[in-house]
């Protein structure tokens, strides 16, 4: 509590305030311009929701009524400003095809993409590095490991899960093909397969990002030191090299959490999980454009999210980030 | 953020770079002929690529059809060879599209520096950010699916992998005493960029371009596979493991087999020979 002496340890300087608030106003800034790009992209895209909605039979005066509804026949920028106040308020208007509120039709689904995306994200934090560690300890965990991640890295995620689901779906019965469930445990029993399809390529990356960071440490004097003065091999790598090769390995598994947000899109598709990746394919194809908006909203606000946290993590933890400000 | 990424492509290259010269080699005669097999497929295939034989239905490999057929009868090899032009040409486009954006965008940054730098470098960190395949989805929910709108939108997205290799390179050289003796001798910089610099960054320029391939091709397979870029029933790798889908659930699973396997293997081609001529070529690391 009390803290008479001068603080010892690195000066915080006002640049580290700064610079917070820089990072934060820049994703505040890249989500806005993101919503206008979606928005104005998606408003010019072809196919009229009118017609959409009422079908080709409907009268004149009944399109008439439905555009003015829908503010469709006022100008491009307070159309926009519209949509944006009412997104920020959670009301992102009604879907075309089901007439539903888009929050309602979102909601549930965002709860199933998150649960597969926290599945694979513990597979690529804990096999990933687990991995990683284990190739830049030792020579020969090294051949092996590359060999994996070389795969890895080439495998596709949509590849990995057609191949998973050959093997443990079809031929040993292990896992369901598709769907997302019901209940917590079969929810996890069903996410299985797409987690580890999710996984594959971010968990290559972050053990091969792990693998040369631990490498490029254990080879510092610091560590032959301690190991010269008979320090056991296991503390020095708990205490010294695991340490300070853990700044590349956060922020790549961060970015790679980033990542499987976005891959959801295509392994949900392929799974047939009924989360917010496999509702935006869906949603594309029937041109329902309010729910396309509202779900690439969502995955970019998340995306930049997830890396900015990782930058303030990153401008917190170290010394030199800090002092860079 | 940016930059940690860019590590990680460089340790797997560095490692892939490691393997020496049998890996050159081997990687570019794989390269290579999967590329003539790209070109020559449609001609070399022995039966039309969507001719459906109901007779012939969901056959394992024989004789006359070395890799079977799938459930419409259509010869599985022949749908291989056939797709291999299309699903080299899309990331080929993207490949030429992130090349030309980003060169130009390295270049000309480089050789002004100062703000126009900054500005470019910035625009970079932000598009290192974007997530490739929800971009080319929504390009396609934009433009229809199809070809060109995932290719469009690959090709943008690409670009910072591009432009970063080259703006280091491009900055390096922009400081050689060759260029301030050609500024003295009074040629333009325009002149300068093209005709000097643009040749000295080249070797890595190939590099990047040949490395960038492979994710280009994995994309691009991604998005004809939820159905947003090539449209059945043209023959395409990444269709092809679409339509296999139903073969797969029912125990049959060659054709998904045999596009999978034929991605994952020019993947890994190109992979490993971006880094081999990414190292011989004087790039970074």
């Amino acid at each position: 509590m009390k803290d008479p002496e001068p603080r010892r340890g690195p000066v915080p300087r006002k640049g580290a305030a700064r610079r917070i608030v820089t990072t934060v106003l820049g994703a505040a800034a890249t989500i806005l311009a993101a919503s206008f790009v979606i928005f104005a992209g998606l408003s010019a895209a072809p196919g009229d929701p009118v017609a959409q909605i009422l079908g080709a039979k409907a009268t004149d005066q009944a399109r008439a009524s439905m555009r003015q509804r829908l503010g469709l026949d006022d100008p491009f920028l307070e159309r926009y400003w519209h949509w944006l106040t009412g997104a920020l308020h959670g009301d992102f208007g009604v879907s075309f095809t089901s007439r539903q509120d888009v929050t309602a039709l979102i909601g549930p689904r965002l709860a199933t993409t998150f649960l597969l995306v926290a599945m694979a994200a513990l597979l690529v934090v804990v096999v990933g590095v687990g991995l990683g560690v284990v190739g830049g300890v030792s020579a020969r965990g090294r051949a092996v490991v590359s060999t994996l991640v070389g795969l890895g890295v080439a495998v596709p995620g949509f590849v990995a899960a057609n191949a998973l689901i050959g093997i443990f779906a079809v031929e040993l019965g292990w896992f369901p093909t598709y769907g997302s469930g019901h209940g917590f445990g079969d929810r996890v029993w069903h996410l299985t397969l797409p987690a580890i399809a999710l996984s594959i390529g971010y968990g290559a990356y972050v053990s091969q990002l792990t693998s040369a960071a631990v490498s490029e440490e254990s080879e510092k004097e610091y560590v032959m030191t301690a190991r010269g003065r008979g320090v056991p091999s296991g503390i020095v790598l708990r205490h010294h090299t695991l340490r300070n090769a853990a700044m590349p390995v956060l922020t790549a598994s961060g970015l790679a959490v980033a990542g499987l947000v976005a891959g959801t899109v295509v392994v949900e598709q392929i799974f047939a999980v009924d989360g917010i990746g496999a509702l935006l394919i869906r949603s594309i194809s029937s041109k329902d454009y309010p729910v396309v908006t509202a779900v690439s909203l969502i995955i970019v606000t998340v995306f930049v999210l997830v890396t900015t946290v990782i930058d303030l993590i990153q401008t917190a933890l170290d010394p030199r980030e800090r002092a860079k400000a | 953020m940016a930059v940690t990424w860019a590590a990680a492509g460089i340790a797997t290259r560095r490692r892939f770079a490691a393997m020496g010269r049998p890996a050159l080699i081997a990687s570019a005669a794989a390269a290579g002929a999967l590329a003539l097999v790209a070109v020559i497929g449609p001609w070399i295939a022995p039966y039309d690529p969507n001719a459906t034989d109901v007779l012939a239905a969901g056959q394992d490999p024989s004789a006359q059809h070395l890799l079977g057929t799938d459930s419409l009868g259509r010869d599985i090899l022949s749908r291989a060879l056939a797709g291999a032009r299309l699903s080299f040409a899309g990331p080929a486009m993207i490949v030429l599209i992130s090349t030309v954006l980003g060169t130009a965008l390295a270049i000309f940054s480089a050789w002004h520096g100062g703000w126009i730098d900054r500005m470019a470098n910035r625009l970079l960190n932000v598009m290192f950010a974007v997530p490739g395949v929800l971009v080319a989805v929504l390009s396609s929910a934009v433009f229809g699916a199809g070809f060109w709108a995932p290719v469009l939108a690959l090709g943008v997205v690409y670009t910072p992998y591009m432009a970063r290799v080259v703006r280091s390179m491009a900055i390096r050289e922009r400081h050689q005493g060759y260029v301030e003796s050609l500024q003295l001798a009074g040629m333009s910089s325009w002149r300068i960029g093209v005709r000097h610099l643009a040749p000295n960054v080249m070797p890595i320029v190939v590099a990047q371009a040949t490395y960038g391939f492979g994710s280009a091709l994995a994309d691009f397979a991604a998005v004809s596979f939820i159905g947003l870029g090539i449209q059945p029933p043209q023959a395409e790798w990444g269709v092809m493991v679409s339509d296999g889908r139903s073969e797969l659930l029912d125990g049959a699973p060659q054709q998904t087999l045999v596009a999978g396997t034929l991605i994952v293997v020019t993947v890994i081609a190109f992979n490993i020979l971006g880094a081999q001529l990414s190292t011989r070529s004087g790039g970074r690391r």
